[in-house]
């Protein structure tokens, strides 16, 4: 079949077509979204840079992103470990899997409503409890990948050998699974970085995310300061990825589960 | 989730205020609105197209990745679900400029001397970019789907005589249409949830269920309205997960 790989092309480029534009436009000079663009700039990059709200959202998604990283490993680590071996009913499993199955709008509606009456809507320990929902059953995942390759006789040996199972687990267990904690960190992190629907729900007018904002200022306006901003959130996400495969092997740890 | 099914009990009075009950009422005065059942319409044959788009697009990428030997295939399987790390806006954005009325598409109906046509905020920029949005989806379960294709049979196929054309119609396609069944119904379930590009390339003229419950809860706070639309969203899908889980133990068997 010669014309597989040439319809294949043409999915690939209709794949890929909006990030290529968007990477073009975030470059243009003009003061709108206009194809194609009268000449080329890096003045929306410059007030990107400059742009308060803009910078607020983006510290904002980072701290909460880096937050809910550390929850997620607090919480799921010791969940998956708990898991793999058995020491906890199925019906956990399916709990915390469940947030996946389900459509985000419904999850960030149900949150809404479960968090509205605690007073905790557009809070910080609100907005980090919503993304530790989505954010942990990736966790949990990877982590019960990892744990579940390795081969039980190496916690018998450091029993054997007279360690106490904290030490046992601190100098021998996490050690072997330091690649499955990494590509975890940095899927929690992306995940809860990229997230828009369920922090739709639980923002507010002084706690913005970034991806939020980008969201806001889409509906209203269309200008290239929206590409840019966007090409910035790819950039960190392929910068992100790129980096910890190299050092981890991101790509391999997340395609074995 | 149980919250959701109580708050959906609950029932708010014409002036808008929300009083705890047990009562279907909300349920009632949904199902009772034509609105509500075009706009299920609408979601469901939306849904539809954009999934059987995605495969039609999706497809021959896939086919490509499980054959191709060549040391590209790797970087190119990444390349196609590597949308998926980006955010929805992002790519909503992408369409916009392609699709907009001075966009990319526009512009060049226009140096060819035809008249423009409006591609975004209707139901044809939805279409397109749902399309767009669920092909990695798409794609990862017709590769999944496809990992049982034994490539000797289209060989002995070819040996036998037919002609590529024809021994993909009568070899490949039955072959693979159990995957094409479980990619479909992945990506129309998802699309049926799909929120963010429906509200932003439908710029508040595209009304889908998700749209609808989004509106309801955060636009004019009928929060029992908005709860019960949500369960009701939920049966449907549960309906196409039940119809999906079958699919794959057929194709399984």
């Amino acid at each position: 079949m010669r014309l597989t790989p040439i319809f294949a092309a043409l999915g690939y480029a209709f794949l890929l077509a909006p990030l290529a534009i968007v990477v073009l436009m975030s470059f243009s000079d003009d003061p709108y979204l206009n194809f194609p663009p009268h000449g080329f700039s890096l003045r929306w990059y410059a007030a990107l840079a400059v742009n308060v709200s803009m910078r607020d959202a983006a510290s904002t998604s980072v701290i909460l992103a880096a937050s809910v990283t550390g929850l997620s490993l607090l919480v799921g680590v010791p969940a998956a470990l708990a898991l793999s071996r058995g020491a906890a009913p199925p019906v956990v499993a399916g709990a915390l899997s469940a947030p996946l199955l389900l459509p985000t709008l419904i999850v960030g509606l149900g949150l809404l409503l479960v968090l509205q009456p605690l007073g905790l809507v557009a809070t910080w320990p609100g907005l980090a409890l919503g993304h530790l929902v989505v954010v942990l059953p990736f966790v949990v995942r990877l982590m019960g990948t990892a744990f579940a390759a390795l081969p039980p006789e190496t916690r018998e040996a450091a029993a054997t050998l007279g360690a106490p199972p904290w030490r046992g687990f601190l100098l021998v267990t996490l050690p072997m699974v330091l690649p499955g904690l990494i590509a975890s960190a940095t899927l929690a992190f992306l995940v809860s970085f990229d997230e828009t629907v369920i922090s739709l729900f639980l923002v507010g007018p002084r706690l913005v995310t970034l991806p939020i904002a980008l969201f806001r200022y889409t509906e209203s306006r269309t200008d290239p300061l929206v590409a840019a901003l966007a090409v910035v959130l790819i950039v960190v996400s392929a910068a992100l990825v790129l980096v910890v495969d190299r050092v981890a092997g991101f790509t391999r740890t997340v395609a074995r589960s | 989730m149980l919250v959701l099914l109580r708050m959906s009990l609950n029932i708010t009075t014409d002036s808008g205020t929300l009083v705890e009950a047990w009562s279907v009422a909300t349920y009632e005065r949904l199902l009772s609105d034509p609105y509500i059942w075009r706009i299920t319409r609408d979601s469901l044959t939306l849904s539809a197209i954009a999934a059987s788009a995605a495969i039609l697009l999706s497809y021959p990428m896939a086919l490509f990745l499980f054959r191709s030997q060549s040391r590209w295939r790797g970087l190119l399987a990444v390349v196609a679900v590597a949308p998926l790390l980006v955010s929805g806006t992002a790519r909503v954005i992408g369409w916009l400029v392609i699709l907009g009325d001075n966009g990319l598409v526009n512009a060049g109906l226009k140096a060819l001397g035809f008249a423009s046509i409006p591609l975004i905020n209707n139901w044809a920029g939805v279409r397109i970019g749902l399309t767009e949005s669920v092909m990695p989806y798409a794609i990862l379960a017709l590769l999944a789907g496809f990992g049982r294709l034994d490539p000797r049979l289209e060989e002995a196929a070819s040996t036998l005589g037919a002609a590529p054309l024809r021994a993909f119609c009568f070899v490949t396609l039955p072959l693979t249409a159990g995957a094409i069944g479980a990619a479909w119904l992945l990506a129309f379930v998802l699309s049926i949830s799909a929120f963010i590009t429906p509200h932003l390339m439908g710029g508040g003229r595209v009304f889908v269920l998700a749209t609808e419950i989004y509106d309801a809860a955060t636009q004019t706070l009928d929060w029992p309205a908005a709860a019960a639309l949500s369960v009701y969203a939920l049966l449907l899908l549960l309906a196409f997960g039940v119809a999906k889980l079958a699919l794959d133990r057929r194709s399984a068997a």
